[in-house]
């Protein structure tokens, strides 16, 4: 076997659903799920005469997102026609962004397993119009739902900088953080709010020359775990093909392939991608968005710390565990939760251990988010102290938090009312230790020895003087006094 | 009753001297005379008219306030959305389509208490200049009905000339108002892009297209615009009256227009027939009495309008009616064999010669490779015109030229030769390409007794000035007076 060495070369078109409560041009609720066609007016239904208006509020996240994805935000951008007939598309044409995109030359930073960041650049992120959706049943025809029709959809194109299956799926779930983050999208891949196009092929270095395989591109993928896996199949696809047959990179041979979830493979859709003709114009009926640097400043001052960057920041500043700060600022809700809660003078540690064991927990079975919990920060980070200074022990804590969540009550009190309040004076708790002492000269007996049954005498011990005490004795305070009692 | 105008009628309607009813009553036994002959309607609504009109009346015995149209019988022409009867465009493919919503305009009127009476014919997706292109019917010129009544309001223009309804509402994409009104020796105004809100107004050229009045006067036509300019949140290319606020146009009407420059195109002017000159000529003087000075401009890039103007509109339109694909609505052939064949069967089927002809144009003009050669350069060559009119606006108040090359032709002339068909539109298409407001009234007729139009251009938003200027000369005429013979006028 000759020399052979290859590097996947991978870029990504994403299509992001905007949470905006109306749709891109029209004002129908954008709602998942409902009747089909019930979400429809004469705008989004292309009817005759009909004229689209933008969402003010679909412009604003979408400049939001290029900035967070470091964009340029130029201040004039315009609306373009993307002419294609398909029955779900019911003006034949799509509002789209064509030569003057709301945002360009960007990039991301997505965490890597190895603890390391790479920068991946972002080549533009422009607004459009979503399509409707047809319905294929049986018999001889199908049926349209354009209840989706003008939902606002970010498209994202990225440069071709990642090198892995892995890495495409890091970029994928780093962008659904930072959307989620900026709360200009719910990133719900169940409902398809994040649909990934990757584009694919090799660079093969064999005996000092080097190779580009065809550009692959495989079309809508709605999981991370498809995407990861189309990369990885496609790669290896196309080692093959390259080996077999020598077919190397060269103008029209880009093929565009779908993927079959069942069979995890992808499967050939059109040869060559003929140069698609889709008449870009200007849309005569939308006029341009000329930003003004106080409207740009305004939507500046709704952005935020963004996860990564808060993530490597509680790692580096709290001591936090690389895994616990990735659960933290999983969304944003708990990372303000968890930043309030550490102003407010939690130990960070502690809140964490809280949030991260308890808060969560609940709000998964809720199914909420942690503001929905209706606890303040201040409580979290007071039950944190309470911990941090021993007045409760750490399980006692999970049971307060519980507690503060069903009675909206502070945890000092909720720690007396449910007795779990620790004994540290010393004094009571040397006549109880006395009196376990008293009571098991055998346990006395194998701790003083020192033998190899000392470790499990002690734990006897102390597991009296709990009982005794209902377990509300200090065991930092216990073990103290054990250790001077009996070495 | 027949010689009243619409605010003469309006006024002895609100004053209790006239009854809604009894105008609707007989406007309609005018329909029925004179419709199987002159075309006009694509539909009328003589019940819910006459409903309206008794609605109207009782308000007005109530002594309760009434809009400016108060029981004015009107006509929209059959490309705006109406919730009642069809929208069809004269087409065959919306021939049975029911908008589910109004147009603004058509809100408008009704808010002002007009009567709705009918929806007229007109060039299918207002595609021509001659009405000839209607898909659904012949419409004639009432002064001579061998002949047409222009394009593509020839509808609006037709009913209006023969008494068939006191105002109507065209749409002006290249002279789609002006040429028919001055084909049919009526008012028609082409307000500024921007004024008039075009939700609801079925697209043909979307940033050329707008919605204006077709009446007997410059009185009514000032205040047909009172009831339907303004912004509308719907459209965002109507203008905000922030920047350009709407006035009374009715009451701006009287003001004198003090040291009026009036400026004439002479090179370009020479392409018109020598009667229609003459007609021009003679209403120039009557406003050189007037005190006015005229002077001579050049406005070179005017001989490339028609060229951009096919480029731009047939672009836009290619793309407008990609909709009517027989999926959602409209008509839809039968059996198809997959869905391609829903798109290229129901489109061959009913959409007619013309439009399949700008449909064609205006796909080639923005397919890739020829985009920049063609599309491109029409909006360049759209530019060098808009900066024609804002040098010569800094001169004159308005320039004045002919409405159309000639008067109105025969029926049939010109429908094999679309590029001579085209030509007629050479002194209307400037005003849409520069969006400014152009009106054409009566000035003459030529030898044939077949009425001339006279064309006033102004600066965009001065359509309260353009009025004006255009009320001056009707004060000092009387051509306005004159009606069809054809329509029972003496
Ligand atoms: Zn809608």
């Amino acid at each position: 076997m000759a020399d052979l060495q290859y590097k996947i070369i991978v870029g990504l078109e994403i299509h992001v659903q905007l949470c905006t409560k109306s749709k891109m041009f029209c004002g129908c609720a954008v709602e998942f799920g409902a009747e089909p066609n019930s979400r429809v007016c004469p705008v989004c239904l292309g009817m005759p005469g009909s004229l689209p208006v933008m969402n003010k509020q679909a412009f604003e996240y979408a400049v939001m997102a290029g900035l967070a994805l470091n964009c340029n935000i130029p201040m004039f951008t315009k609306w373009d026609r993307k002419s294609y007939y398909y029955p779900d598309l019911p003006k034949n044409y799509q509002i789209s962004q064509y030569d003057l995109p709301l945002s360009e030359n960007g990039y991301i930073e997505i965490p890597l397993e190895s603890g390391q960041t790479k920068r991946i650049g972002i080549i533009r992120a422009h607004l459009e119009e979503d399509a409707g959706k047809n319905v294929h049943s049986s018999g001889n025809f199908s049926q349209v739902d354009l209840n989706r029709t003008g939902t606002p959809l970010l498209e994202i194109v990225t440069k071709p900088d990642m090198n892995s299956g892995a890495e495409v799926r890091a970029l994928a779930v780093e962008l659904q953080r930072l959307v989620r983050f900026l709360g200009v999208s719910e990133a719900d891949m169940q409902k398809g709010h994040m649909r990934f196009e990757p584009n694919i092929n090799l660079k093969i270095t064999r005996n000092g020359t080097e190779y580009r395989t065809p550009i692959v591109e495989v079309k809508n993928l709605n999981s991370f775990r498809a995407l990861e896996r189309s990369v990885s199949y496609e790669a290896q696809r196309q080692l093959d093909e390259f080996l077999e047959t020598g077919v190397v990179f060269g103008m029209g041979n880009k093929t565009t392939r779908g993927w079959d979830d069942e069979k995890e493979m992808t499967v050939l859709q059109r040869e060559k991608e003929e140069a698609h003709d889709y008449r870009y114009f200007p849309d005569p009926d939308l006029v341009p968005v000329e930003l003004t640097q106080e409207w740009l400043d305004e939507i500046k001052s709704r952005l935020c710390e963004l996860p990564l960057k808060k993530q490597l920041r509680y790692v580096q500043e709290y001591k936090l565990s690389d895994y616990d700060a990735g659960v933290l600022t999983a969304d944003r809700s708990t990372a303000d939760f968890f930043d309030e809660a550490i102003k407010a003078g939690g130990e960070p540690k502690r809140v964490c251990n809280l949030l991260t064991q308890t808060g969560l927990k609940i709000t998964k079975e809720k199914n909420c988010s942690i503001n929905d919990l209706h606890i303040s920060p201040k409580s979290v980070a007071d039950l944190a102290s309470m911990v941090e200074n021993s007045t409760i022990s750490a399980s006692s804590a999970a049971a307060i938090f519980e507690a503060m969540v069903k009675t909206g009550r502070q945890p000092d009190i909720l720690a007396q009312e449910l007795n779990l309040v620790q004994k540290s004076d010393a004094d009571e708790l040397e006549s109880i230790v006395d009196q376990v002492l008293a009571e098991n000269a055998e346990a006395v007996a194998d701790v003083t020895s020192g033998g190899k049954k000392e470790k499990k005498a002690r734990g006897f011990l102390m597991g009296q003087v709990m009982q005794k005490t209902k377990g509300q004795a200090n065991p930092k305070v216990v073990s103290e006094i054990l250790a001077k009692k009996i070495g | 009753m027949k010689n009243l105008t619409a605010k003469k009628l309006r006024d002895q309607i609100a004053s209790g001297q006239i009854k809604s009813l009894d105008a609707v009553r007989n406007i309609f036994e005018r329909i029925e005379k004179y419709e199987p002959v002159i075309g006009a309607y694509i539909s009328t609504f003589k019940e819910k008219a006459l409903e309206r009109a008794s609605q109207v009346d009782k308000k007005i015995s109530a002594g309760e306030p009434v809009g400016q149209l108060a029981g004015v019988p009107v006509a929209v022409k059959d490309n705006m959305c109406t919730t009642f009867g069809a929208t069809t465009c004269a087409s065959k493919i919306l021939q049975n389509f029911h908008a589910p919503y109004n147009a603004t305009v058509v809100e408008k009127l009704l808010a002002a208490d007009a009567v709705i009476i009918g929806k007229t014919n007109m060039d299918e997706f207002a595609m021509g200049s001659s009405t000839e292109n209607s898909g659904l019917k012949q419409t004639v010129n009432p002064w001579d009905t061998s002949r047409v009544p222009g394009g593509s309001s020839g509808g609006a223009t037709a009913s209006v000339a023969a008494g068939m309804c006191f105002a109507a509402l065209g749409s002006d994409t290249g002279g789609s108002i002006r040429q028919p009104a001055s084909f049919c020796g009526v008012v028609g105004l082409k307000p500024t892009y921007g004024r008039v809100s075009r939700y609801g107004l079925v697209a043909y050229g979307s940033s050329l297209d707008q919605i204006g009045p077709v009446t007997q006067t410059v009185e009514d036509a000032a205040l047909m615009l009172n009831v339907i300019a303004g912004h509308d949140s719907s459209d965002s290319t109507s203008v905000s009256e922030a920047i350009a606020p709407v006035c009374d146009y009715l009451t701006k009407l009287n003001e004198p227009v003090d040291k009026l420059k009036i400026a004439v195109v002479p090179q370009f002017n020479a392409g018109a027939d020598q009667q229609v000159q003459n007609a021009l000529n003679e209403a120039i003087k009557v406003y050189k009495n007037l005190g006015a000075e005229i002077i001579e401009i050049e406005m070179p890039h005017l001989d490339y309008a028609i060229a951009a103007y096919y480029v731009i509109a047939t672009a836009e339109a290619s793309s407008n009616l990609a909709r009517y694909d027989g999926v959602h609505y409209g008509h839809r052939t039968k059996d198809p064999q997959n869905y391609i064949e829903v798109y290229t069967k129901s489109r061959a089927e009913a959409f007619g010669q013309e439009v399949k002809r700008r449909i064609m144009l205006g796909t080639y003009a923005l397919s890739s490779g020829y985009y920049d050669a063609y599309y491109l350069k029409a909006l360049k060559v759209r530019n060098l015109i808009r900066g024609d009119f804002t040098n010569a606006f800094e001169k004159c108040d308005c320039v004045m030229m002919p409405v159309a090359p000639t008067t109105a032709f025969k029926i049939g002339e010109k429908v094999n030769d679309p590029l001579q068909m085209y030509l007629s539109d050479i002194y209307t298409i400037a005003a849409n390409l520069a969006g400014i407001p152009g009106i054409s009234i009566p000035c003459g007729f030529d030898d044939n007794e077949l009425p001339v139009g006279l064309q006033i251009l102004s600066p965009a938003f001065t359509e309260d000035k353009l009025l004006r200027i255009a009320g001056m000369y009707e004060k000092h005429t009387n051509w306005y007076e004159k009606k069809p013979p054809i329509a029972g006028y003496k």
